[in-house]
């Protein structure tokens, strides 16, 4: 990228190189072994094959929308990982991967672009809040949540299993948001245990990261008093370890960190979109070559992984696509009686009397030929 | 066993909010100068030094960063009481309030829990600059998921704040700012009266006024006047403003079959549109007159040395009933 915009001087941690190759970054390093490099390589090829099903059920008008992750796996999978269950994710719509390795299940989110839910699960289950749609609002949510881990004190008390943290996911978009600004520098005010992790993919829907800031992402921490680590968004073994080191200064007690992950969504930014309209190919193809996926896999390859663990993880996806596209079309429709259930804890009187309306309208129909 | 004390509302506030705390550990306070200062109008005077920095939280200056954040600390079960210090400095929070406060409980099928108290100082009446003055019930009335509620004395300051911060809804809680310095007795020991329950603050035969929060004392002042007159009037609080409790007003209106919203706030669309429709779906045999309602009017609050003429007041709100009587 040749683009001044694309900040090509700023420095970037990355670990594992495009061929595959393990380098080095000063400040940091991956400390995990092959087996824990072959289950991250297994959580990479499970989100792509989650959002690959997933945008084919929307083109076969299973789904109604999908924004796809393609491209941004090792971000996601990387920073998800770095989490202890103890820890709380906020993420946005497009985190797949980060939903993925907490643990929920992802026929939840097909019910989400389906029409059927808007959420569907319990954040308290594997901590993991809901997608947040809303741009940046969800980091004043992890800051929020922080500061409250700080109160209970959970923060510093050197008990791993104990001391916790939050993360809040972004796009280069949000960080022209005012919510996210707010975040950064209250978290930094108050020292909060968050690490707010941005996924730079280059475009907010059709407008230029050149369109939403003139410094570096990263860079964007400094004026708030927290740190700015750029890394290889399509680093996983850099991106781990970048949010793992991140996530244990904010669980010691030693405030928050902003974590820019160079990387580039391959995709439309959903279903609906058409990207030949604002990029060009050229530009996609130059970022082909720094896929996530294959770079772990040539690392693996070269360790000596043999081909049947590969086909085994392949076996795996094939099942999970198998699983999706069935569980998809068994996702109930939502019925809009139960829905005014949901409102409020405690029930109006008004809200009551509008279900009631809605019953006995809709059931006076009950037997009529559609 | 009651326990008579004279207060303001702004001292019954804070011993409302005191008790509370007392009572939970999770409740927790925060807004700007809420804390050292014990905030712009004292509602959390004292309570800092009582119950901690944790508790009790000067925040950085930004409205939205206040929900924000109050959202992310109820995911730990914490009961934020946050203050927006005018009611014209909410809109910056309004994103936060109608996309998260009021959907979370929702959208997660009813898993999350938002139980967040909202205060928000309003109306208008005291001679402040602009951004002091106004009257933004209705938004919050409008947004389905948000509870909205208004005291209109002391008593019901003190109970209100704690019903609110009991509840596990999000409630808007608006104060009106003219009210804060005036006293009235509360029992500190009991009330009466749940938090989503309007009630008649005056009986009367010939017309039905019907008001809430900074209103209720002007619409008491008028029906004194007019009983002078020979004209008895009856004056209902509505109290919670989402959901309406109308019953009491449906009653009083069948029985008067004249009635007169008042509220500060701009008339298009204003609190007064839904209980005048809501009188005329359930009384309309009942009426000898159209609701008539006497509100602000459809401006920007204007600068505060008209605003006695802005504002609904005695003679406004006579002629009203007057043109009610007259049909």
């Amino acid at each position: 990228m040749t683009d001044p915009s694309d900040h090509a001087d700023a420095p970037l941690v990355q670990l594992l190189t495009p061929d595959g190759r393990r380098t080095t970054s000063p400040g940091y390093i991956y400390d995990g072994t092959l087996a824990d490099i072959q289950d991250l390589y297994r959580d990479l090829v499970m989100t792509r094959r989650l959002d690959t099903e997933a945008f084919a059920l929307q083109r076969h008008g299973e789904l109604g929308l999908w924004p796809p992750a393609l491209g941004q796996e090792a971000a996601q999978v990387g920073s998800a990982r770095a989490l202890r269950p103890q820890d709380f994710a906020f993420p946005t719509y497009r985190d797949h991967g980060v939903v993925w390795c907490r643990g929920e299940d992802p026929v939840h989110l097909l019910g989400i672009f389906r029409g059927s839910s808007l959420g569907g699960w319990d954040p308290a289950d594997h901590h993991v809040a809901l997608p947040n749609i809303i741009i940046g609002s969800q980091t004043l949510h992890a800051t929020g949540y922080a500061m409250a881990l700080t109160l209970d004190g959970l923060v510093g008390t050197g008990n791993p299993e104990r001391d916790a943290a939050s993360i809040a996911y972004l796009g280069d978009g949000a960080t022209s948001q005012g919510d996210f600004n707010e975040a950064l520098d209250w978290a930094a005010v108050h020292q909060a245990p968050v690490v707010f992790f941005c996924q730079n993919n280059h475009y907010a829907i059709s407008v230029p990261l050149e369109r939403q800031t003139r410094v570096p992402i990263a860079q964007r921490a400094d004026g708030f008093g927290l740190p700015g680590v750029r890394v290889d968004g399509n680093d996983v073994l850099a991106c781990h370890a970048v949010v793992t080191a991140a996530l244990q200064r904010a669980r010691d007690g030693q405030g928050p960190t902003l974590v820019e992950a160079v990387t580039y969504r391959m995709g439309a930014h959903t279903t609906s979109d058409d990207p030949t309209r604002y990029r060009e190919a050229a530009e996609v193809e130059a970022w082909k070559a720094k896929d996530p996926v294959e770079r772990v896999r040539l690392h693996l390859v070269a360790e000596g992984v043999p081909d049947e663990w590969f086909r085994s993880v392949e076996d795996e996806a094939d099942a999970l696509g198998v699983r999706l596209r069935e569980a998809c079309q068994d996702i109930p429709e939502p019925d809009l009686a139960e829905l005014f259930d949901h409102v409020f804890v405690e029930s109006t009187v008004e809200n009551e009397q509008q279900k009631a309306e809605y019953v006995a309208w809709r059931d006076s129909f009950e037997g009529s030929v559609a | 066993m009651s326990e008579l004390t004279k207060m303001t509302m702004v001292k019954a506030l804070n011993s409302g909010l005191r008790a509370s705390m007392e009572h939970d550990p999770k409740v927790i306070v925060m807004g700007e100068d809420v804390g050292r200062l014990g905030g712009v109008f004292r509602v959390t005077e004292g309570l800092q030094k009582d119950f901690g920095e944790g508790r009790v939280m000067d925040t950085p200056l930004a409205e939205s960063a206040i929900l924000g954040t109050a959202i992310g600390m109820t995911f730990r079960g914490f009961r934020p009481v946050v203050e927006i210090q005018f009611d014209g400095f909410v809109y910056p929070a309004y994103d936060q309030i109608v996309s998260q406060v009021a959907r979370l409980h929702f959208r997660s099928r009813g898993s999350v829990r938002m139980p967040i108290v909202i205060r928000i100082p309003y109306g208008g009446g005291i001679g402040a600059v602009e951004h002091h003055s106004d009257s933004p019930e209705a938004q919050f009335a409008m947004t389905a998921g948000l509870k909205v509620v208004s005291c209109a004395d002391p008593h019901d300051a003190h109970w209100m704040i704690q019903q609110a911060i009991a509840s596990d809804d999000p409630v808007v809680f608006m104060e009106p700012k003219r009210r804060y310095w005036e006293t009235g007795m509360v029992d500190t020991a009991e009330t009466t009266l749940p938090l989503l329950a309007s009630r008649v603050v005056r009986p009367g035969r010939d017309a039905t006024l019907v008001a809430y929060g900074p209103m209720v004392k002007t619409c008491l002042d008028s029906a004194a006047a007019a009983a002078e007159e020979g004209v008895d009037i009856e004056v209902i609080d509505l109290r919670t403003l989402s959901p309406l409790d109308l019953g009491p007003v449906f009653e009083s209106v069948r029985r008067t079959g004249r009635a007169v919203v008042v509220h500060e706030a701009a008339r298009t669309l204003g609190l007064g549109a839904e209980v005048s429709a809501r009188i005329t779906e359930e009384c309309f045999y009942a009426l000898e007159a159209p609701v008539q309602r006497v509100t602000g009017y459809d401006m920007p609050y204007p600068p505060s040395r008209v605003e006695d003429e802005f504002l609904p007041g005695l003679d406004r709100i006579l002629d009203a009933v007057d043109r009610a009587r007259a049909y």
